[in-house]
């Protein structure tokens, strides 16, 4: 009988395959990721000073949008063709599932964004030990951000044109990691300690990891439905 | 045994169907016709739990099917009304996954299954390519992969020529001949050549 960890496999492999053979689903929201921060130091000057104090909240609100722009394409195909109905419908948890899609979903939208970010924290005048704060909150606050988008994404998928609705869902629920995935990166600029930040930043990824995936399946149901 | 006790379903504010009891034995096939809108789709969803009846119980084997949904769902093959399937897979890719969700072994390997349905030739295209038809038989080849005894089929002739027809009322005639039970709705007649059909008339 194929287990659970089988068709959990199977499941992140196909949508992997299917990230691959549309690669526009994990470049548009790096791009849009990269041209977002890179607006700024026109917006507001190149005083590096400014920069570097606005620098990891533009860097944290350019990433909270980007996985917003990417949540659609999470269950919206899957939902469309009907495959979403069939891994419902397969007597395995749809709370195990869910987080395969998730997964996947990080690794096509949250890992590229970490990818670029070097990048953009040079652009912002940020030095080498700052940088490595940065993507340390950032590999903790993406995957929440992808968690919590899940959740959204599922109540609203069975909506047409939700992309509003689902903003305006997630985004305040997206707060929290905002607020100590910035604050991180500027307690490393001041050179103050920075272990307190990233255990919530820890603790929040944790709190997500373990609820969202059963909200999401919770929700997946009643838009099936 | 599937068991409808008088289940009712609402679509907004409209009843689709009220009090409606059904049962399906091993050997049964149960057609449930009326015109467009009527709520075939919905009832079919709902006997396989994806929608929830507005009142009423559905019983498996005795068992109320919200009880144990997984042990249910493991005796079911639903083909719905969209096909399941992932355009930017090949039949063979999609199938596999289908394969790895499902809780039995089948006694059919894949490319067997994609030979009854005809489509051999093109197996290794993106369905995307492949014309509605096609992607149907996808969708079907899931029947010939599945062990499961319950078979719920939502228009499953959709868009299939005479040939793939006949071959899917084989494929339905032999699952009932082992005991299975098959509930579908279509707009095309069905020659079984065993098993009567039952029918179930829904009405607005």
């Amino acid at each position: 009988m194929p287990g659970l960890s089988t068709a959990l496999i199977a499941l992140v492999r196909r949508d992997m395959r299917l990230v691959v053979r549309h690669p526009s689903e994990v470049i548009h929201p790096v791009m849009f990721f990269v041209i977002v921060v890179a607006l700024f130091p026109f917006g507001v000057g190149s005083d590096p000073l400014l920069l570097r104090t606005i620098g990891p909240g533009v860097i944290w609100v350019g990433a909270l949008l980007a996985t917003l722009l990417s949540l659609d394409a999470l269950f919206r195909s899957d939902f469309d063709d009907g495959t979403l109905e069939q891994m419902a419908l397969s007597g395995h948890p749809l709370t195990v599932l869910v987080l395969g899609k998730v997964f996947v979903h990080w690794c096509a939208t949250g890992l590229p964004l970490l990818v670029v970010t070097p990048l953009l924290g040079g652009l912002l005048g940020m030095t080498g030990e700052v940088q490595l704060t940065l993507l340390g909150a950032l590999a903790l606050g993406t995957p929440t951000l992808s968690l919590i988008g899940a959740v959204g994404t599922a109540l609203t998928v069975g909506i047409r044109r939700s992309g509003l609705l689902l903003t305006l869902l997630v985004l305040p629920l997206y707060v929290p990691v905002l607020i100590f995935g910035a604050s991180v990166v500027l307690a490393a600029e001041a050179g103050l300690p920075t272990v307190g930040h990233f255990y919530i930043l820890g603790a929040m990824m944790m709190l997500a990891l373990a609820l969202a995936p059963i909200a999401t399946s919770a929700a997946l149901r009643i838009s099936l439905n | 045994m599937l068991k409808a006790q008088s289940i009712t379903c609402v679509r907004g504010d409209r009843v689709l169907f009220q009090d409606l009891n059904l049962e399906v034995r091993p050997g049964d096939a149960c057609q449930i016709q009326g015109g467009n809108g009527v709520g075939k789709t919905t009832l079919l969803r709902t006997l396989c739990g994806l929608s929830l009846p507005e009142s009423g119980e559905i019983f498996w084997n005795d068992a109320p099917i919200h009880e144990d949904p997984g042990k249910f769902q493991s005796d079911l093959v639903y083909i719905g009304h969209s096909n399941g399937i992932k355009l930017d897979l090949t039949p063979k890719e999609n199938l596999a996954f289908a394969l790895t969700l499902q809780s039995r072994i089948p006694d059919v390997s894949i490319d067997e299954a994609l030979d009854r349905v005809g489509l051999s030739g093109s197996q290794h295209l993106l369905c995307r390519v492949l014309s509605a038809g096609q992607r149907r038989r996808v969708a079907i080849a899931r029947l010939y992969l599945s062990r499961a005894v319950l078979w719920v089929l939502d228009e499953p002739l959709g868009a299939i020529d005479a040939a793939g027809v006949q071959g899917i009322e084989k494929a339905i005639g032999t699952h009932l001949d082992q005991g299975g039970m098959a509930i579908l709705t279509t707009h095309q007649p069905l020659r079984l050549q065993h098993a009567p059909i039952r029918a179930v008339q829904l009405d607005h």
